[in-house]
């Protein structure tokens, strides 16, 4: 890559390089998205609904987990991961893969907090009519987490906004890999301490604008949920 | 006609129902048999809205037992109630008709019919496709008795459900209730309106401090009270 290229050439000619990084960030983030959402909606769900010892304790800590910092989170699935850790022999460590079990642990608990938050709001106030038209345990999810789409819905953006943005988690458990485990924030990372600033550039360009396009989606979907259900 | 409701009378056995020292019924006995609707009047604060949760099984007595027709178990599946403040379901005006259908197990394909009749019923036919939650509070109390009726009740609680109402629609209100007492099925109505009571009740429950302290016939309660608080409230004086 000539050393004259800038970051718009970069983003206008759909740089192979570049689009390489940001095509395997939008795949390991999604991923992680989607399995945070098969965790922590059915999770938050749960303790929304349900009555245990120690609920309260949980949902602190559930609220607190929303701020895990990512090097911690990174350094905990490595130890799972590594050669010498309960998951080694999976041979997952600097791979894409390793990279989704780190941020899935890191968004789950963001997921599974605003869906706790959202299906217990809901629930209190359609407790009565539900119980009084003898609506079944699953039937009540179900029509939960249907009221509470949108709300739903933008609580995924906000664990993905935050899977796409953080770089502590990946950079170590996925090594920054040339062409095998580099995304966009890890590349940010690597090139700016090399001094390749067209492509650190072009890479913050792109990420701010899925960030920005994450959160017209998140407003957009508010609205629709706003127009619709009143 | 339909014939007697099967799950009446039904009866509460000095129920009381307590939130920390206090009573909020207070060893409550009331039998509530079939026949024209029972009325359940009282000043604020006085339990009716507890007495109607209770009977639909959404609080367990502290102490006692209610029954229907005979049966302590729980509450029978065709009764229905619309609350003091409904809760509007985020979907269409017909998607929450809809959805009690769907609950009372009601095949899908009488759905649509049921749904047109209702709304009609309660004077909504125009505002079906409009989200719920955006009606006004005295067309969410109709959609809340059109959603309530459903179910094809046997036993029908109504916690004031004219008390947002403007006069046309609290007039088609109890035109309703009295159009379902006369199908057979058992209306269980909580006001504190007189004119609407004498109206609609074939007999009158009054409700003081979670204790009935008059239960009687409409005509002869009317005509002359028994009890001395039935007589203040009655008066239209503050009852403490
Ligand atoms: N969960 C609760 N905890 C504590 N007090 C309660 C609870 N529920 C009801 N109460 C109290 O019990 C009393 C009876 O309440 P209830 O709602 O049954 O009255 P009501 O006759 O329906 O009154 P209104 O005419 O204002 O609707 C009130 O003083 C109320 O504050
Ligand atoms: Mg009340």
């Amino acid at each position: 890559m000539p050393p004259e290229t800038s970051a718009l050439q970069m983003i206008l000619t759909a740089d192979p390089t570049l689009w390489a990084i940001v095509r395997l960030s939008l795949i390991v983030s999604l991923s992680a998205v989607v399995l945070a959402a098969l965790i922590g909606i059915p999770l938050g769900a749960f303790v929304a609904l349900t009555r245990f010892r120690g609920r309260e304790g949980f949902i602190v800590l559930l609220n607190a987990l929303m701020g895990l910092p990512p090097v911690v989170v990174g350094l905990a699935v490595y130890l799972l991961l590594s050669r010498a850790g309960p998951l080694g022999p999976l041979g997952l460590l600097f791979t894409p893969a390793a990279m989704v079990v780190a941020q899935t642990v890191l968004v789950t608990p963001i997921i599974a907090a605003l869906s706790r938050q959202t299906i217990e709001d809901l629930w209190t106030e359609y407790r009565d009519e539900l119980t009084a038209m003898d609506v079944g345990p699953f039937a009540r999810v179900a029509t939960l987490i249907w009221d509470g789409r949108f709300s739903l819905v933008v609580a995924l953006l906000a664990g993905f906004g935050r899977a796409a943005a953080e770089v502590g988690a990946i950079i170590i458990v996925g090594g920054n890999i040339d062409g095998f485990t580099r995304t966009m924030t890890t590349a940010i990372a690597l090139e700016t301490s090399k001094g390749d600033l067209p492509l650190a550039i072009g890479l913050g360009v792109v990420l701010i604008g899925i960030v920005i396009i994450i959160n017209a989606l998140a407003w957009m979907l508010r609205r629709a949920g706003e127009r619709m259900a009143g | 006609m339909r014939a007697q409701p099967a799950d009446l009378p039904i009866q509460f056995e000095s129920v009381t129902v307590s939130a920390g020292a206090v009573n909020i019924l207070d060893g409550l006995s009331l039998v509530i048999g079939a026949g024209a609707p029972t009325m359940v009047i009282g000043p604020n604060g006085a339990g009716k809205t507890t007495l109607l949760r209770v009977a639909m099984g959404l609080i367990a007595p502290s102490r006692g037992v209610v029954t229907w027709d005979g049966v302590a178990a729980v509450p029978p599946a065709r009764r229905a109630i619309v609350f003091q403040r409904p809760a509007m379901l985020r979907r269409s005006a017909a998607d929450n008709i809809r959805y009690a259908l769907n609950a009372a197990g009601i095949p899908r394909g009488r759905h649509d019919a049921r749904i047109g009749e209702l709304l009609a019923l309660v004077g909504l036919d125009a505002f079906g496709t409009r989200p719920a939650r955006r009606l006004s509070g005295g067309e969410q109390q109709r959609l809340a008795l059109a959603r309530a009726l459903a179910r094809d009740p046997s036993v029908l609680f109504l916690d004031e459900p004219t008390a947002s109402l403007d006069p046309a629609a609290t007039k088609a209100v109890e035109d309703i209730v009295r159009a379902v007492a006369a199908r057979g099925i058992k209306v269980v109505m909580a006001t504190h309106d007189l004119g609407e009571a004498r109206r609609l009740a074939g007999d009158v429950v009054v409700l003081h401090r979670g204790r009935v302290v008059e239960n009687s016939p409409a005509d002869e309660f009317f005509r002359s009270p028994r009890t001395a608080e039935a007589r203040t409230f009655l008066a239209g004086d503050l009852l403490l």
